[in-house]
């Protein structure tokens, strides 16, 4: 553990095959991101953690850290570029925050707060897809989805169910289920799988559960996101 | 003696629900010193009909209509500087969950289908404004300086943006007072 680089000036040691990210984290330093969590493989695709290093702009969790790295975070310049990517991510779903189970508990929302993110700023998609209730316990919102695909990694990964799936191309990506019928209820996924608690917007929903924790105490009223150490660097299974 | 000439604020909703305006009476006392500093054009605070040479518009509520859409033009015209105060100015709100649908459908379900209605019919008088075929939010349409998120934004983040804005910065909300829900 002598090996380190420097994170906005401040040195960071990490281990052999480490990534950027990781090794920041350990440190106890936040560098956003929503589709990148400790257990899982790296997936790139939200692009919030991009950080510069030694000048070029790359996603911090699939880059390996080497010595010596000049890697830059909290700048203004790449919290901008962090901010109109949150502003696509809600524009080209419906996250309609006031009648969402997740608000308080949503990833997405919690780092637009922490980027100051005002308003989304481009025009609206209102994507039109229709929710799939089948299930007796579980209810998905596809509109809300921000294919970070943590999902799919954990049905594939932990629970070796490949329940769920990306499927299409461009902007008509979308998640589904993976069934004949295309319905939650003919898969057989259980309400113990890990794919259920990793979605980190509005998507995957236990039913009758929303509404259950009082404003003012859900885990994004109490402190802000770059404060919340929601993913312990270990192996741990704390989620709220 | 010099004497700050007070900013004229006008004040509408559009596809609102009057929330983000109780909001704003939400600062409570907060609203003597206000007026101190602001006074109001066409508000639905005020009896004035139609809206005159402002500093400042704010509106709540998205664009629903013919008349949103008209007298949203009208602020723009009138207003050196507009807000987008609460959720549906800013993204179209719960209003715009009627996007997946359509129109005619709705329509149709609530003044025709539905059961209890007595002659049903689908109101078409001259004098009523046309829905539009969506709802939108408000910069959709025309520019918007300011937005100020929430469903409403708490009083404690209206008085933070006013007093921002009347002391010439851009609003800036943080922990705490930003809220989108």
């Amino acid at each position: 553990m002598s090996a380190t680089f420097t994170l906005d000036g401040k040195e960071v040691p990490f281990r052999d095959g480490q990534t950027i990210i990781q090794a920041a984290q350990e440190q106890g330093a936040w560098i956003p991101h929503l589709c990148y969590h400790p257990e899982f493989k790296p997936h790139g695709s939200c692009k919030l953690c991009t950080v510069t290093v030694n000048g070029r702009h790359m996603a911090s969790c699939t880059t390996q850290a080497t010595a010596g790295q000049v890697v830059e975070s909290n700048t203004e310049a790449l919290n901008d570029e962090r901010r109109t990517l949150l502003q696509m991510l809600f524009v080209e779903g419906n996250h309609f925050c006031p009648s969402c189970e997740k608000s308080g508990n949503c990833k997405l929302q919690a780092t637009a707060y922490e980027l100051g993110m005002m308003t989304p700023h481009f025009d609206h998609f209102y994507p039109s897809r229709p929710v799939d209730a089948s299930h007796p316990e579980i209810l998905l919102d596809f509109n809300r989805c921000i294919l970070c695909s943590l999902c799919v990694r954990a049905s594939r990964d932990v629970d070796k169910k490949f329940v769920f799936a990306l499927s299409g191309r461009g902007i008509g990506t979308k998640l589904i289920v993976n069934a004949a019928s295309g319905r939650l209820a003919d898969t057989n996924v259980a309400m113990d799988d890990k794919a259920l608690e990793v979605c980190p917007v509005g998507v995957i929903l236990r039913k009758r559960h929303g509404f259950a924790v009082p404003i003012g105490e859900r885990t994004y009223d109490k402190a802000p996101i770059s404060e919340c150490p929601d993913y312990s660097p270990l192996p741990a299974k704390e989620e709220a | 003696m010099e004497t700050k000439r007070k900013l004229r604020v006008a004040t509408t909703s559009l596809a609102g629900c009057f929330g983000c305006h109780m909001s704003f009476l939400d600062i409570d006392e907060h609203l003597f010193e206000l007026v101190e500093l602001i006074e109001f054009d066409r508000s639905p605070l005020t009896d004035i009909k139609v809206v005159g040479d402002c500093d400042l518009g704010i509106i709540e509520g998205g664009l629903c209509n013919a008349e949103n859409v008209h007298i949203l033009r009208e602020f723009r015209a009138r207003c050196t500087k507009l807000v987008a105060l609460g959720a549906c100015a800013v993204n179209g709100g719960l209003p715009a969950q009627r996007n997946h649908l359509k129109l005619t459908e709705i329509l149709e379900e609530v003044y025709h289908t539905s059961p209890g209605l007595a002659h049903g019919l689908i109101p078409n008088d001259p004098e009523l404004p046309l829905p539009l075929n969506k709802v939108h939010p408000l910069h959709e349409v025309v520019k918007i300086d300011w937005f100020i998120p929430g469903c409403p934004p708490s009083g404690e983040a209206i008085w933070k943006a006013l007093t921002d804005i009347v002391a010439g910065r851009d609003p800036e909300l943080g922990f705490g007072t930003l809220h989108y829900d």
